[in-house]
């Protein structure tokens, strides 16, 4: 796992990002750069920005300054420089580029689990209903999967559901997958299911990056770790380092501190 | 005093019922028919206008349900071709005012599911690159229909009821058919209810199939 950031061209270029609802700062002045192949995991406490940071990413919602690329490319405004929000057609194909995995599934009810995925595979992608269906049934195989492709989501358990919207993301052929809590729905015993498949995206190479509460997943699978607290990134860097108990920064240790204690 | 059931007269003019009831049912399928494209069409422009709209959408719906429907009947019939140089027949006015009528209901019933439709589904739709258009197609519709699908049931019943008001401009429908029957026989019991029974039978059995509907997309929830 490389730590050393610099020499590679960051795929997501995060730079003074803030946003803020009415009085309230969600995001100040957010730095960041992933490269490609990098699993970031994102912590903190709630309330820290965490998810809007990561719904900003692919313009979910809007941030009031400070750019987000995506291989070079501006997300939600034209590449003018004049904070031109683009067109409604033009932000569907900048997000096509982006996975999404959510809290809450957020799967089609009306679609089965194969229809889920086949469905931005023939609007966005264009593809035919035969081709997206055997791309649909591939990725329903690699999250295990396979016997129900033609199950509804109210037929399937949470994880099992979870698996279903993982594999709709990564069927697209993002650039970077985006995972907001994405077992925090879940039942304790379906959380492994979700993180293993997880898992085995990040062995293939794919770049993540990870809201999460599950401090052990950040630190077996992520490259790095990012601490946020206040609508800012207080602390970042490889999971040794930002879950070691001297760490210096105190918030961080109170906050793994707490989490320890609640969580062990 | 003892009133004798009689119903032979009523076999005698059955034709008169029975033709009544499928124009009845003609009328309310058309009427819903244009009700559904007027309630849609509104429903969804509200839901993504601005305020300017959104008010006149609301004139339309709450002017259309605080008058009674048998006073808009009278409105478009006589009231409207002596103002302005129009004709028309009194079923075809009809049919354009159950229309209007049920359209007003309609973009309540559709707006509420529409708006009923959970953020993340919408999110969901966003994040895999559908354009707004495709978002409204293959992921809002869908599920407010099954969000609408009993209230929707409901409506539809009611408004096969109201073709009754027909009668009052003589559109020859069930209960002009009634009536016509009243006034010829003077059987007004007898008539009356063998057309309560066919109002019954006949929306129970559109409650039926609409059930049925229900229940082929419930399990599709």
């Amino acid at each position: 796992m490389s730590t050393d950031q610099n020499d590679a061209p960051a795929l997501l270029d995060i730079r003074d990002v803030a946003k803020s609802f009415g009085a309230v700062h969600v995001l100040r002045s957010v730095s960041l750069q992933v490269t490609r192949g990098e699993v970031v995991t994102v912590i903190g406490p709630s309330g820290s920005g965490k998810t809007t940071l990561l719904r900003c990413v692919n313009f979910l919602e809007s941030y009031d300054s400070g750019s987000i690329r995506i291989d070079g490319r501006e997300v939600g405004f034209r590449d003018t420089g004049n904070r031109q929000r683009r067109s409604e057609g033009d932000l569907a194909a900048m997000r096509a580029e982006t996975g999404m995995v959510f809290q809450g599934f957020n799967l089609f009810p009306h679609l089965t689990a194969a229809g889920n995925i086949m469905l931005g595979l023939t609007k966005v992608r264009g593809k035919s209903s035969a081709e997206a269906r055997s791309i649909a049934e591939h990725w329903l195989g690699r999250v295990g999967l396979a016997h129900k492709a033609d199950s509804l989501p109210a037929e399937l358990s949470g994880g099992q559901q979870q698996r279903v919207g993982i594999a709709r993301a990564v069927a697209m052929g993002p650039k970077i997958l985006l995972l907001d809590e994405i077992t925090s729905a879940l039942d304790p015993e379906l959380v492994g299911e979700v993180l293993e498949v997880v898992r085995s995206l990040a062995e293939d190479g794919m770049t993540m990056v990870m809201v999460t509460h599950e401090i052990a997943f950040a630190r077996d699978a992520s490259s790095r770790i990012v601490f946020m607290a206040d609508g800012g990134i207080s602390a970042v860097g490889p999971p040794r380092e930002i879950l070691a108990a001297d760490n210096t920064n105190e918030r961080l240790r109170t906050f793994l501190a707490r989490f320890r204690a609640s969580h062990f | 005093m003892g009133y004798v059931l009689n119903f032979n007269l009523i076999w005698r003019h059955f034709d008169k019922l029975w033709g009544g009831l499928l124009l009845s049912l003609e009328l309310a399928v058309i009427s819903i028919a244009i009700g559904i494209v007027i309630g849609l069409v509104l429903a969804v422009w509200y839901v993504s206008a601005g305020r300017a709209v959104r008010g006149v959408i609301a004139a339309y719906v709450e002017f259309i349900r605080n008058v009674p429907l048998i006073l808009l009947v009278y409105l478009v019939f006589y009231g409207l071709p002596t103002v302005v140089d129009i004709a028309y027949s009194a079923q075809t006015s009809f049919v354009a005012t159950l229309a209007l009528y049920s359209g007003a209901y309609l973009v309540e019933v559709f707006r509420s599911g529409l708006e009923a439709v959970p953020r993340g589904q919408l999110d969901a739709g966003k994040a895999i690159g559908l354009t707004p258009w495709q978002r409204l197609l293959h992921v809002r519709l869908p599920t407010m229909l099954r969000i609408t699908l009993p209230a929707l049931s409901n409506t539809f019943i009611s408004l096969f009821k109201d073709t009754s008001v027909a009668s009052v401009i003589s559109v020859p429908e069930l209960t002009y058919g009634a009536q016509w029957i009243n006034f010829n026989t003077f059987r007004i019991v007898e008539v009356y209810l063998v057309v309560t029974a066919m109002y019954l039978m006949t929306g129970y059995i559109l409650l039926f199939a609409l059930r049925l509907v229900e229940r082929r997309f419930r399990a599709a929830r």
